[in-house]
């Protein structure tokens, strides 16, 4: 299990340096000097060659690579050309509502997902079946924005339940934040675990039909049992690699989510960002993105391993 | 006193008849042999006893387990019944235990359920039911996971599930099938021991008749859902009633006629001192690669029109040793020569034509959505020059008619055929190429015994007509000494024995010889059996 976690590791380590490489000579590619985009088509050429000097432009790349990583490592992930704040500062308002966001999301989604997969593959081909995929098939077909809407139209206009938009912030208290934050979850939700409740279904469905589920049955245990004590972690791998994908999706993929609700996340801090050019923010927020995807991945790896001896033994 | 009673059991599923009018009964102690080919409904016999038949099965008839119908009980009635008063071993035993439990907590489970004994005494009680069927505690803990134990001691962990509550009825489905000879002679003691010990009724379900003469009381034949004859094993064995329990019989000790060598013919196929190593993965993270070394020094030849035979258990290096002949792997030292020329990458294609491989399983071992005249041309996209339009056409036809069918055969899609007919496709796709040697890798294991008579007929015949060279690679000895004229045996990569198959079979020389030899079940000699049955019930 060690090596196992070592080799994984290692494998993180290498995507992350990787990445950054990747991150940052792309962008630096892209179009667009931010200093002459700042100052505005009559800027004159001094003027845009002091901007530049000023933030740290006309040194050459790979310098600027490594002064931008080295500052990441502590911590400083530089100065917003647009905004003249640090970037951890901005990164660091947003993350906590993004995240919080996520998981708060995710969890909601595991919670649906799962009952109703293993209940639609305890019934194949039944009428709760049936019921439990036609209810997938639609919360996939639907946008989230869709539900986003009518939740707000529903909970927030009609009934009052919850503010149609806006975070209060987590000096509020913790209840008060987690219920502006409910709508967009549950938004964010809908689709996702329509998605894995059909994962988990077809993985279930899997596992039934292999011969220690009938050995599990012939000692005895009914199908409730059996499915619940053998089949279950068994089905476990397809459904976490799911969820992996999911939470980073639900990371930086609420940007739509985060507009209705007029949710100050991440999502809407890359979109600015991009539209002012304000290249060191994008860098840093795609970084930032990836590092969590990666280590969410590694996260999932383990979990793996946790699951099936088998990979704890190989190499 | 009988434990079970089948009577008039019926079975079918979405209109399908599955079983006709069964009956039969199992006394305690009694071992009952169900045999028959695949599709005559000895499973579904079995699964209808445990009631876990799919869901759409209509049953009628009674299963009268002690008295109780097993028909009419509620589901939460049968969960207490399996595992408890009837025990199952399954065929698979890589597939038949949670890859994801530890075999203690796997065995414990089945006494945890019934007794509702603390998780430290169902452990304690499965530690001793792992030993009794041969899994001594300091050398298989309860702490083993399944993919850390062979074949063999996989399906000892299967009969202590089955047996941990000490059930009245043990059904066996085909519980030796997927083993090697020598553990597959173990676990049939074991079940024997068992059976004897706990005073168990046994249903076992075999193909193999050979298996079933060696250790059932009765013998059960069944053909298409229908019981054609049953009765004491060696009465039934010595006055077979029904044609189909004789044609079955004769099948599983088919012979065939093999035409005799001509002459001291030239060499083929050379192998010498060839070895294959395959790295292990490392221990700890620094320490050197350990290596397994799966084929050591092994040296043979094979001759123009030679039939060359080549057993061993599973993991012996037979199917390294084929992938190193037909050039797929490479050798770490040694040298593989065919048709004169070095085997590997840079051998010109039409010397690689003259060497073609049947495998195993014929019903995974085609693209089923190619028609059969596109699997069967398939070798010639190696050449340069292949035979096209109507040359080509009278080739397939010819190759098909070779091997059984008709050229319009050719026509259809694999699905269309049954399992004796793909692999009579196989055979046709190996003899297209007119090949001086064939590899057959396994080739009539998957099959039933009467099909797999026909396809040994039809090897024999080929040898015959093309006077084809072949190795035939098999973990079933009977099949070995009919077909080949000379026989390698093969453990742990290496060859140990090596000479003329009669005189080997006869007279091993070799330690682990004689023992898979001693350890394959036999047919009885049918000659003996009726000349003992009837001084028996010789009424003068």
């Amino acid at each position: 299990m060690l090596r196992y976690t070592l080799k994984r590791a290692l494998s993180l380590g290498l995507s992350l340096i990787v990445a950054s490489l990747v991150i940052f000579f792309v962008i630096e590619v892209v179009p667009g000097d931010p200093a002459s985009f700042m100052l505005g088509l009559n800027a004159q050429p001094d003027t845009i060659a002091a901007l530049r000097a000023e933030l740290g432009l006309d040194v050459p790349k790979f310098e600027r690579y490594l002064t931008w990583v080295g500052g990441m490592l502590q911590g400083d992930f530089g100065l917003s050309y647009t905004y003249r704040t640090p970037v951890t500062e901005m990164i660091g308002d947003r993350i906590w509502v993004s995240l919080p966001l996520a998981l708060y999301a995710l969890t909601l989604s595991t919670l649906i997902a799962f009952p109703a997969g293993i209940y639609a593959a305890a019934r194949r081909g039944k009428a709760g079946d049936m019921a439990v995929m036609g209810a997938t098939q639609f919360g996939i077909a639907v946008p989230n924005f869709w539900f986003a809407m009518m939740l707000v139209l529903i909970f927030a206009i009609n009934l009052r339940w919850f503010s149609a938009g806006g975070f209060v912030g987590w000096d509020k208290g913790f209840g008060a934040a987690m219920h502006s934050l409910t709508l967009p979850a549950i938004a964010l939700a809908l689709p996702q675990s329509a998605i894995l409740a059909r994962v988990m279904r077809s993985a279930l469905l899997d596992v039934l039909g292999e011969d220690f589920m009938r050995t599990a049955r012939a000692k005895g245990l009914s199908r409730r049992q059996a499915l619940l004590r053998h089949g279950l972690r068994n089905a476990m791998i397809p459904v976490l690699t799911i969820i992996g994908m999911q939470f980073s999706f639900l990371l930086a993929g609420a940007i739509i989510i985060e507009q209705v609700f007029f949710l100050p996340g991440l999502g809407r801090l890359i979109f600015q960002s991009i539209s002012a050019r304000d290249l060191i923010v994008v860098e840093s927020v795609v970084m930032l993105l990836v590092f969590l995807v990666i280590l969410v991945t590694f996260l999932v790896d383990l979990a793996y391993a946790a699951i099936d001896p088998r990979l704890r033994a190989r190499t | 006193m009988t434990l079970l009673s089948v009577q008039n059991l019926s079975l079918s599923i979405c209109p399908t008849p599955i079983l006709k009018d069964i009956s039969f009964t199992i006394a305690p102690g009694e071992i009952l042999a169900v045999t028959g080919e695949s599709g005559s409904g000895k499973s579904m016999t079995a699964l209808a006893v445990m009631q876990l038949l799919p869901d759409t099965t209509e049953t009628c008839g009674q299963i009268l387990l002690n008295d109780s119908d097993l028909l009419t009980q509620p589901e939460a009635n049968l969960c207490t019944l399996r595992g408890n008063d009837i025990g199952m071993v399954f065929q698979e035993p890589m597939t038949a235990l949670n890859p994801l439990q530890t075999i203690g907590t796997q065995v414990a489970e089945t006494i945890r359920i019934h007794a509702k004994a603390p998780k430290a005494e169902a452990m304690a009680q499965a530690a001793a039911m792992l030993t009794r069927v041969g899994l001594p505690q300091d050398r298989f803990p309860l702490s083993r996971y399944p993919h850390e134990l062979s074949g063999g001691q996989r399906q000892r962990v299967v009969i202590a599930m089955a047996i941990a509550r000490r059930p009245r009825l043990l059904i066996a489905d085909e519980p030796t099938t997927a083993l090697d000879v020598t553990t597959q002679a173990r676990i049939l003691d074991l079940l024997k021991d068992l059976v004897a010990e706990f005073d168990m009724g046994l249903l076992m379900i075999t193909h193999d008749l050979a298996v079933v003469a060696d250790m059932a009381d009765r013998i059960l034949v069944m053909r298409k859902g229908e019981i054609v004859e049953q009765g004491a094993t060696q009465q039934l064995l010595s006055n077979m009633q029904h044609p189909y329990t004789r044609a079955l019989f004769e099948a599983s000790g088919h012979t065939v006629d093999l035409p005799a060598l001509q002459g001291t013919p030239a060499p083929i196929l050379t192998v010498q001192n060839a070895v294959r190593d395959y790295a292990l993965p490392r221990t700890q993270l620094f320490a050197p690669r350990a290596f397994h070394r799966a084929v050591n020094d092994v040296s043979f030849t094979i001759h123009q029109g030679e039939r060359v035979g080549l057993v061993g258990e599973s993991g012996c290096g037979k199917s390294t040793l084929t992938r190193a002949i037909l050039g797929l792997e490479p050798v770490q030292s040694g040298q593989i020569t065919a048709f004169e020329h070095p085997v590997g990458a840079a051998m010109p294609a039409a010397l690689r034509l003259k060497t073609q491989v049947v495998f195993q399983d014929p019903y995974s071992s085609f693209n089923p959505r190619h028609r059969v005249a596109s699997i069967l041309t398939e070798p010639f996209h190696l050449v340069q020059n292949p035979p096209k339009g109507a040359a080509l056409q009278s080739l397939i036809g010819e190759v098909l008619t070779d091997v059984g069918l008709t050229p319009q055969d050719a026509q259809k899609y694999i699905h269309e055929f049954s399992g004796g007919q793909r692999q009579r496709i196989a055979i046709a796709r190996a003899l297209i190429t007119r090949p001086e040697l064939i590899i057959f890798d396994e080739a009539v294991s998957a099959l039933d015994v009467s099909i797999r008579a026909q396809i040994l007929d039809l090897i024999a015949d080929l040898s015959r007509r093309h006077s084809l060279a072949y190795l035939f690679i098999s973990h079933d000895l009977s099949v070995v000494r009919t077909v080949t004229d000379r026989v390698l045996v093969m453990q742990n990569g290496e060859i140990v024995e090596e000479g003329a198959t009669e005189a080997v079979f006869a007279t091993p020389q070799h330690s682990y010889t004689q023992s898979l030899i001693a350890a394959a079940p036999v047919l009885p000699d049918l000659v003996a059996l009726t000349s003992k049955t009837e001084t028996i019930y010789d009424p003068a």
